[in-house]
């Protein structure tokens, strides 16, 4: 077997919590706890989950942009968990990061320009100002951004469109592995076909690897390989994204999936069945399977005692439930 | 204090707004003479291609244009019988917050980096209502608690960094409705949630609706949201105004162009064949360059349906039948539900 290009073994991310406004806590934030996948060359790897439930944070960490508490993580071959900063500098041109919150991420005294160049200014990519200009403007085409406003602040374009900038700025040195965290979610249906349609070309041209975080589900089963569902900093059900939308077997699925609002008036709100109950905290998580107290099928002894663990069903996805169904697994 | 005006008289209307940017290369106009109402208790969604106006028209409402650069050329925006354009500072920002209230696009652009999300959201309060710290942190917590956020007593002393995308946007909607506004602009209100948790927002909003009789403006590009929460839309395009309908009928027979190719662009069960995956529709083409705008419809390069006569003059935005408003002179032309097949995306 190739090396895949990006694998992650039991990875833990948790943050201290302050009680008050000055007091240091010993409580912690568990937002990423335990995790485990491969991301081979060239795949998508979809990331879906609950807001809060450590999709960013996860994707930061396995770009060292965040440090671990524990685990592993290889970039391609080489493990990077401790890698001090000054080695994974050289890394950086391989693996890039498009930001969920585009205008945090830009220096508001850049422009755009100089944004997008900065990046293959330092990994010495373009040739010369003319041809960083060319490349810079040709990048701005691509994502449907007029090249004629290059000159421009991130503060005189609209929220979109500085998202598209951020996108612009992870493709510029052309690396292999790219996190994507809701990089389409301020677009419209119509810009957001043609980022998606721009990233698939590019992954199909070049090989990039996509972790690609998204709470359109629409979108991310367009897009990934595969789709893993995190609940509460864990992956509570990862398998190709056919299986995954046409036959999910965790019941956070299923209720996700449930949720999703159609682009068609009349199927009104009352029709969807909604996941009730309060969605716990990453800080006291429930014992047992975090997902038990909000699970429609949850038997109280088992549930409530036993963490599930992920677990391969015959069709080759993983999930992680006592109760999923292996029967079901091989109908296709 | 006046009295309420009578019922059938909207909470806010807006003729022909004109705001535009300064820029290097000479003046933008990034809302082009935009007229729209909103009913006592109603919800107008607006959705439009990323850089058309919404957010822009949301802050002229709001007073909040960056002056410079920016400017409300021209235009009424009454409230209740008021003229926003004409209040004093002081009137407006007593206005602001308190009977009309905004969820801005980017939470972290306007939550302060240095205070506590608890902070905030009293000082919000604190305000507008007479609360001791003690009543407006109880209310904070109850209020976090109501937007989803779980350990709110905990949460409530956090900084922002420390919180995930989608509770930053959760705290600015616990912001915006802490004041009990008589209308809410909600600009991409739900981008950064999952859909259970985008759902109980929109429930929670459609309560405060029905409770208190609140008016929405709902600026998505979420169709799925528009047509599930809205009453009725305003397509925008290129900082104009190119549709008006009922959701229902903008979704069953669109009438501007735009608008059929915005639905075209659904990703709907495009599933993956086994030759590969399948491109998503686009509307081929971008948006014209709004300092250099040319005679006849701004939309007419993209368009596949544009005849000689769409090159001369803009078409104005006309009531077409009853209820409905389209700019175009050929308006509700092709089949609604027959996709464009895509191709060279954006070139
Ligand atoms: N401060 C500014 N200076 C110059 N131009 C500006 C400024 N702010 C916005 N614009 C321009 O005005 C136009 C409208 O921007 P606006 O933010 O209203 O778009 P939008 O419809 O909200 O888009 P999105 O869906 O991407 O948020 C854009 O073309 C943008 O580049
Ligand atoms: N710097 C930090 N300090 C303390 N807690 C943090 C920090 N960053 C994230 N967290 C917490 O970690 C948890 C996971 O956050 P994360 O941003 O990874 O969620 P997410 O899945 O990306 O959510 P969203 O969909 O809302 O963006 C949250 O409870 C968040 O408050
Ligand atoms: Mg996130
Ligand atoms: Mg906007």
């Amino acid at each position: 077997m190739s090396t895949p290009l990006l694998s992650v073994r039991d990875l833990s991310t948790h943050f201290p919590v302050r009680k008050g406004l000055f007091g240091r806590g010993t409580q912690v934030v568990r937002a990423v706890d335990g995790i485990t996948f491969e991301l081979p060359h060239g795949e998508t790897l979809g990331l879906v989950g609950e807001s809060g439930c450590g999709k960013s944070t996860l994707g930061r960490t396995v770009l060292r942009l965040l440090s671990p508490t524990s685990g592993h993580i290889e970039f391609e071959g080489t493990d990077i968990t401790h890698m001090p900063q000054a080695d994974l500098r050289p890394l950086r041109r391989r693996m890039q990061i498009v930001f969920q919150d585009p205008f945090g991420s830009l220096n508001p005294r850049m422009t755009v320009r100089a944004a997008i160049g900065e990046a293959m200014r330092i990994h010495r990519l373009a040739s010369g100002p003319e041809d960083e200009r060319k490349r810079v403007a040709a990048l701005m085409e691509r994502v449907g951004l007029r090249p004629d406003t290059m000159e421009r602040y991130p503060h005189e374009f609209s929220g979109g469109q500085r998202q598209r900038i951020g996108i612009a700025r992870a493709l510029a040195v052309e690396p292999k592995l790219i996190v994507a965290d809701e990089p389409v979610s301020a677009l419209d249906v119509s810009i957001q076909a043609q980022i998606v349609n721009l990233l698939m070309d590019l992954q199909d041209d070049l090989g990039i690897g996509f972790l690609f975080i998204a709470h359109d589900l629409k979108v991310v089963e367009h897009v990934s390989h595969r789709v893993a569902v995190m609940y509460l900093g864990r992956i509570v059900e990862l398998a190709s994204s056919e299986a995954l939308v046409g036959d999910p077997k965790h019941p956070y699925t299923r209720a996700l999936l449930a949720a999703v609002p159609e682009a068609r008036p009349r199927a009104k709100r009352e029709k969807r069945r909604l996941l009730t109950g309060d969605v716990p905290s990453p800080i006291a998580p429930p014992p047992g399977c975090p997902f038990h107290p909000r699970c429609p099928i949850a038997e109280p002894d088992r549930c409530a005692r036993e963490v599930p663990r992920l677990r391969a069903l015959a069709d080759g996805r993983q999930v992680a439930c006592h109760l999923a169904d292996e029967g079901h697994a091989s109908d296709a | 204090m006046s009295t309420a005006p009578p019922h059938s008289e909207p909470l806010l209307e807006i003729v022909d707004l004109v705001s535009e940017f300064t820029t290097d290369h000479g003046p933008l106009k990034a809302v082009d003479g935009v007229s729209l109402t909103v009913t006592r208790g109603g919800t107008l969604g607006i959705v439009g291609e990323s850089g058309c106006g919404k957010s822009v028209l949301a802050m002229s409402i709001m007073g909040l244009l960056p002056d410079p650069p920016g400017r409300i050329r021209r235009g009424v925006i009454r409230f209740d019988g008021q003229d926003l354009r004409k209040l004093e500072p002081v009137e407006l920002r007593r206005m602001r917050g308190n009977r009309i209230a905004m969820i801005f696009q980017e939470p972290m652009s306007s939550l302060n980096p240095v205070y506590t999300v608890g902070q905030q959201i009293t000082e919000a309060m604190r305000l507008h209502q007479r609360l001791s710290a003690q009543q407006a942190r109880k209310k904070a917590i109850e209020l976090l608690q109501r937007v989803g956020i779980p350990a709110a007593e905990t949460r409530i002393d956090a900084y922002p960094y420390e919180l995930s995308g989608g509770m930053r946007q959760r705290v600015m909607i616990a912001m915006a409705i802490s004041c009990e506004p008589d209308l809410l602009i909600a600009d991409e209100p739900t981008t950064a949630l999952d859909v259970t948790i985008q759902a109980q927002i929109l429930q929670l909003l459609a309560n405060l609706q029905e409770e208190r009789g609140m008016s929405i403006i709902m600026i998505t590009h979420d169709l799925g949201v528009i047509a599930e929460f809205v009453d009725e839309v305003l397509v925008m395009y290129a900082g104009k105004a190119v549709e008006r309908s009922k959701t229902v009928d903008l979704f069953e027979t669109p009438q501007h162009p735009y608008t059929r190719g915005l639905l075209a662009s659904v990703p709907r069960d495009v599933r993956r064949t086994s030759a590969g995956r399948v491109r998503l529709p686009t509307i081929e083409g971008v948006v014209p360059d709004l300092r250099d705008l040319k005679e006849g419809c701004r939309f007419r390069d993209r368009c596949p349906d544009a005849m000689a006569r769409c090159a001369e003059s803009e078409p104005p935005f006309e009531e077409i039948t009853p209820g409905r408003w389209a700019a175009c002179y050929y308006p509700g032309q092709p089949d609604p539900n027959q996709a464009r097949p895509a191709a060279g995306a954006g070139e």
